[in-house]
């Protein structure tokens, strides 16, 4: 099978200058990146504030092309400018502020705006509004004002934004960096939903522990390296790793760490509570 | 102090006048300027308050709501409505001390006067009855042949709409800012005119890094959501002419001609 995204050697260097544009020097944000991600997963990027995580997001969505390796979305190659508008219609992309991506004053208007920009007909935009809309469970709101909105409705907008253009693939940049945990969760069950039910590739940038537990594969950056990859489970069996980049494991995890250390005969990389329960009940 | 600021009110109701094309309106609205401008008899302005009660009744909206903005502009009535009226040459029909009133200057106060009352009355009635995002598709459509001669239509319509979107993101960030400054010390409401300025230094400055920011943001979201300007965009609500707007035209059509008809026959 085709992969969705294959990065090989992806490097994307910044220019900083002084005030008369001469280069001062550069920063390497993403360092020689290798990643394949498959049609119909859930990936997971973690990684500290600086790590390179957006710089690779707005690779796949053709903001930005790579200074050297190749980054190929769908069998198309993002530094030739002829497939930049294919790839962004194929991945879509929700970004971290839910205000500063909302471009009309009415919710169905925002959702129709990517459709328009696609030059799809009229008839068709309605139902593919509709669809997004009902699909992230913000059908009822579609003719409020953006601005009257919680932080989590505002999101799911966003993520309906890009729906409604029938990505292949959704990139989300921490979407619920901005969200208190009502709304977090929200936004990552629609995430899930959309991944689940209609088989769109998502990819979830976060640093909430958490939100990674569910996702099929993980990749672990820093420094715009890629330092660890796998599955959950096999990511978070790496408990001091993880704590030795000043990463934090889920509560469940570190609590099942902390009694396999105390002697307790627990397996590696438990992530939720009803696994932790089933294993200490089998335990006693 | 910022939030009384409404741009573009829209009162939503369900009349005619609500339904009409917004190029309709935005004609109608034209004609009416001009020929508010034109008309100096005062049989032509009972024509045109006649006219004007007729759409205000149809409109829904409660007349307060119209008269709204004429509070901003009285004390600019008073002074040209006084001017007008000493100040015009002509045969004095009242004396008081060294101040005289002329006929015409009579007549010439009143025309301004009617005028700029009509005026605001009549183009807030187009604005509450058409919600912002009508209003832009209506002038890009209207506007649309002036492209040929190079004027970016879109991107203007484009723009007014974002600022709608965003006007009251900033107006909100603005009080903010404020209040945090407030918190502080700052002080925005008593002393002279300028030191008054002064204190408003440090609110622009942080609120123009964050509206870069939000303007970059944004460019970058539309640009992920594929947007390469006006050229092969398609529409969600394309403008569609019904039979109500055609009439709505003859209607406004017949109106310019029965002004412009007694302007010269009188
Ligand atoms: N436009 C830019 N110009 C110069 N340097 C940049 C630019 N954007 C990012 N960088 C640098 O590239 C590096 C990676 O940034 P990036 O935004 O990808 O990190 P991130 O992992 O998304 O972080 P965060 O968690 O804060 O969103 C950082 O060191 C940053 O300073
Ligand atoms: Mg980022």
């Amino acid at each position: 099978m085709r992969s969705m995204i294959n990065a090989k050697q992806l490097t994307h260097e910044f220019f900083r200058r002084d005030e008369e544009g001469n280069v001062e020097g550069i920063s390497v944000a993403l360092d020689h990146v290798d990643l394949d991600v498959e049609p119909g997963q859930f990936i997971a990027i973690l990684g500290h504030n600086g790590s390179g995580k957006s710089t690779l997001a707005k690779h796949i969505n053709a903001l930005l092309t790579p200074s050297e390796g190749t980054l190929i979305v769908d069998g198309k190659d993002v530094s030739d400018p002829a497939n930049t508008l294919d790839i962004r219609e194929t991945a879509g992309m929700v970004f971290q502020n839910p205000d500063n991506q909302i471009i009309a004053t009415v919710v169905e208007e925002d959702v129709g705006f990517g459709p328009e920009n696609l030059g799809v007909p009229t008839d068709e935009i309605w139902q593919r509004v509709e669809a997004a809309l009902r699909g992230v469970g913000m059908w009822e709101y579609r003719s409020h004002s953006p601005n009257r909105l919680s932080g989590g409705q505002k999101q799911r907008v966003a993520i309906a934004g890009v729906m409604a253009m029938e990505p292949k693939c959704i990139i989300l940049d921490e979407p619920t960096a901005m969200l208190d945990p009502d709304g977090r969760a929200e936004v990552i069950r629609v995430a899930h939903e959309l991944n689940e039910k209609k088989g769109i590739t998502v990819i979830l940038i976060t640093h909430y522990m958490e939100e990674v537990v569910g996702a099929d594969y993980v990749y672990v950056m820093e420094k715009g390296h890629i330092i660890m990859d796998g599955t959950p489970t096999e990511i978070f069996s790496r408990v001091d790793e993880l704590i030795a980049h000043r990463l934090t494991v889920p509560q469940i995890t570190l609590l099942a760490h902390k009694l396999k250390m105390a002697g307790m005969d627990i397996p590696d990389g438990i992530l939720t509570r009803e696994e932790l329960i089933r294993v200490l009940c089998r335990l006693s | 102090m910022f939030r009384e600021i409404t741009l573009g009110q829209y009162y939503p109701a369900d009349s005619i006048l609500h339904r009409l094309d917004p190029r309709v309106k935005l004609f109608g609205t034209l004609i009416y300027i001009i020929v508010l401008f034109v008309a100096s008899e005062p049989i032509s302005f009972g024509v045109i308050t006649a006219a004007l009660i007729c759409i205000i009744v149809i409109s829904k909206v409660p007349f307060s709501y119209m008269t709204k903005g004429l509070s901003g502009i009285v004390m600019l009535l008073v002074i040209a409505g006084v001017f007008n009226l000493f100040l015009t040459p002509g045969i004095p029909i009242f004396k008081l001390g060294p101040l005289t009133i002329s006929d015409i200057g009579l007549k010439n106060a009143a025309i301004m006067v009617i005028r700029m009352v009509y005026l605001i009355v009549g183009t807030s009635l187009m604005t509450l009855t058409t919600t912002p995002n009508q209003l832009t598709d209506g002038l890009e459509r209207s506007m649309r042949p002036m492209s040929k001669i190079g004027l970016p239509v879109h991107e203007i319509a484009m723009m007014m709409s974002i600022a709608l979107r965003f006007i009251p993101i900033l107006v909100e960030e603005t009080d903010k800012i404020m209040k945090a400054q407030m918190a502080r010390g700052a002080d925005f409401e008593t002393g002279g005119i300028i030191k008054r300025a002064k204190a408003m230094v440090p609110i622009l400055v942080p609120l123009f890094v964050s509206a870069f920011r939000r303007a970059s943001d944004l460019a970058m979201a539309m640009e992920a959501r594929c947007y390469h300007g006006g050229e092969g965009r398609t529409k969600m609500k394309p403008l569609t002419y019904t039979a109500a707007d055609r009439v709505a035209y003859l209607i406004i059509l017949l109106f310019l001609a029965g002004i412009v008809a007694l302007s010269i026959l009188l």
